[in-house]
């Protein structure tokens, strides 16, 4: 309330905790996402990253603490309500329909309907066409066959199509678990250069690597956690791998 | 704030070319496969023609008496695989829906003989026909919340109702045929013809053309084809899933039942056993059809020529006067073939459909 004179956060986690029975996963942690950041979590496997990310997706509830979207407290019970409010996660293992178009995969759930014969309702193909054409273009990504199953692409360009389906539906904050993780080198590179793009567009990314080199390729700050706590936050500018690595093992 | 726009312009256009190639060339084999069982019907065809005039030099498919019977040979089949097509896409399986043909068939000529005394002949044919399909819904509507809610593997779950829905119509049959009596109309809508097509064919096509509308252009079938390629996604996406999958079953179950009454209504009597030997046709022309049993693919319209070429088969070596178990042989080895060119494209379209 006392704060206007600072640039209002896209998204604000304020001493967000969440247990497991006696297992403290989370505790007291903050962190805010500006319009057009970049904010790479780090942290070993059980560092509480996955808790985090989950908790302000929606699919956990935090046991305490509050998560803001451009100031206003929300609170999600599902993931769908999550993404209404424009929070969308891009799974690992992407989470597309591989038998399906990219237009398919970006309305799956949601397909838009016209009418053949003026009366007959028929999914609008063309409408999910030209909107994958238009999305995809966004990110500056060309195929010339839209109406070819995704499993004909490759994990880049995969990627990509999730990315797609989450800008189509104006999703201000991305968060990314691993983008780069089942990637070769050329197809990484492709993915860094799309998180760009979104971050040119003003929207906000979250960003979990284990990678440091796309870390540092990518972000615009870096927070470490160690067994739940946020054992420290840097900006990408002023830090080295060395010094996040010691973060993360507590040297 | 973005100071690195230039990396990421080479890289694209190294990517997009390369992987259109592969594009190209998969989709050849693609469009092959899922042509496949057309060219099966087309070899079988020519193959009996061909017979047909070197040893008894008559026509075999130019014959409009023989078109006609391949076609009602092909009706139960194709109305059993037609559900089926929708419950493999999605990834499981129907068993029970020769025993749930069988049980409808029952239904509806008790219900007709019943309806017979109180109402205006062509009115019970209407009211046996509704009953009978929506009782084959029973066990279908059974078979989803078991799947759905349950999470009974379907391969069990439809197992069990086809021991069920068997028993069942045994019971109502009274283990014996339920011949419809006195009423001339239902005999009519089995065996009579427009144009010298029979009525049973004319159902059965525009039902079969309606569920090709329904998997090909509407929600159903594309998160039909979503949740049998990747149930996750079709969750997160907000798919309805076990909404769907309980609709699915029913739906297959209302294809046994509309296969159990138009079969009553040829042999104007009801009989449970009437879809017994149908279970693994029906299973069949859907994969010789071009569906995966791994789920995610397949289309009604390569059902029906799945159906016609088992159809084909069964009365082209009757035709040709073989020994009829040769028939059995000849499904069989297309269907194995079917599977073989399946895996094939699997193999060829990359190394990531590796279950």
């Amino acid at each position: 309330m006392s704060e206007p004179l600072s640039r209002e956060p896209l998204l604000e986690v304020r001493n967000l905790s969440k247990n497991f029975g006696a297992v403290q996963a989370l505790s007291d942690f903050s962190m805010v996402v500006q319009p057009g950041e970049v904010v790479a979590l780090a942290g070993d496997n059980g560092a509480g990253k996955t808790t985090l990310i989950k908790a302000i997706s929606g699919v956990y509830r935090p046991s305490a603490g509050e998560i803001r979207l451009r100031g206003e407290p929300v609170h999600f019970s599902t993931p769908q309500e999550a993404r209404e409010k424009g929070i969308e996660t891009i799974y690992q293992d992407l989470a597309l329909a591989d038998n399906l178009s990219i237009g398919a995969n970006i309305f799956l759930g949601r397909e838009p309907m016209t009418r053949a014969f003026g009366f007959l309702p028929v999914l609008d193909r063309k409408k999910m066409a030209d909107a994958a054409r238009q999305t995809m273009a966004l990110l500056d990504f060309h195929v010339s066959r839209m109406n070819a199953p995704v499993s004909n692409f490759s994990g880049g360009q995969r990627q990509a199509v999730a990315i797609g389906r989450a800008v189509y539906w104006n999703a201000q904050i991305l968060i990314m678990d691993e983008p780069t993780a089942a990637l070769g080198v050329p197809e990484q590179r492709k993915v860094i250069s799309l998180i760009h793009q979104l971050k040119a567009q003003g929207r906000g990314v979250i960003f979990i690597s284990h990678n440091l080199q796309d870390i540092f390729a990518v972000s615009d700050r870096i927070i470490v956690l160690r067994r739940g706590v946020q054992a420290g936050e840097r900006k990408i500018s002023e830090t080295t791998h060395d010094e996040v690595v010691k973060l993360m093992v507590g040297g | 704030m973005t100071t690195t726009e230039i990396p990421p312009q080479p890289a694209q256009e190294h990517v997009a070319p390369q992987a259109d190639h592969a594009d190209m060339a998969q989709s050849w084999v693609q469009r092959i496969a899922s042509l496949r069982a057309w060219l099966f019907l087309a070899a079988l065809v020519i193959g009996f023609e061909a017979w047909a005039r070197i040893a008894f030099n008559g026509t075999f498919i130019l014959n409009p008496f023989n078109l006609q019977s391949i076609a009602i040979f092909a009706v139960a089949p194709l109305l059993l695989a037609t559900g089926q097509t929708f419950v493999i896409i999605s990834g499981g399986i129907d068993l029970s829906v020769g025993f749930i043909m069988g049980l409808a068939a029952v239904v509806a000529a008790h219900v007709i003989n019943a309806a017979g005394a109180l109402m205006p002949l062509p009115m019970a044919v209407l009211l046996g026909a509704l009953v009978a399909v929506l009782v084959a819904g029973i066990p279908g509507l059974v078979n989803g919340l078991l799947i759905s809610r349950l999470r009974v593997p379907p391969f069990i779950g439809t197992l069990g109702m086809f021991g069920v829905a068997r028993g069942v119509a045994f019971l109502l049959a009274g283990g014996t045929v339920v011949p419809v009596s006195n009423n001339p109309f239902f005999s009519a809508l089995g065996n009579g013809r427009i144009f010298n097509v029979p009525h049973i064919v004319i159902i059965t096509a525009v039902f079969v053309l309606l569920m090709h509308y329904l998997l090909s252009q509407t929600r159903f079938g594309q998160h039909n084809y979503a949740i049998g390629a990747n149930p996750q996604a079709a969750r997160r996406a907000g798919i309805n899933i076990k909404g769907h999958l309980t609709r699915l079953y029913v739906l297959s179950g209302l294809c046994a039942g509309l296969a159990g009454v138009l079969y009553s209504a040829r042999f104007n009597a009801g009989a449970a056993q009437a879809g017994e030997p149908l279970l693994l046709d029906s299973v069949a022309a859907v994969v010789i059809g071009g569906a995966s049993l791994f789920g995610g693919s397949g289309t009604i319209l390569g059902t029906v020529a799945g159906a016609f070429v088992i159809a084909v088969i069964q009365y082209g070596l009757v035709f040709v006067n073989v020994e009829p178990f040769w028939q059995f042989i000849s499904v069989g080895v297309v269907i194995i073939i079917s599977v073989l060119i399946d895996q094939a494209q699997r193999r060829f379209s990359g190394g990531r459909v590796d279950e």
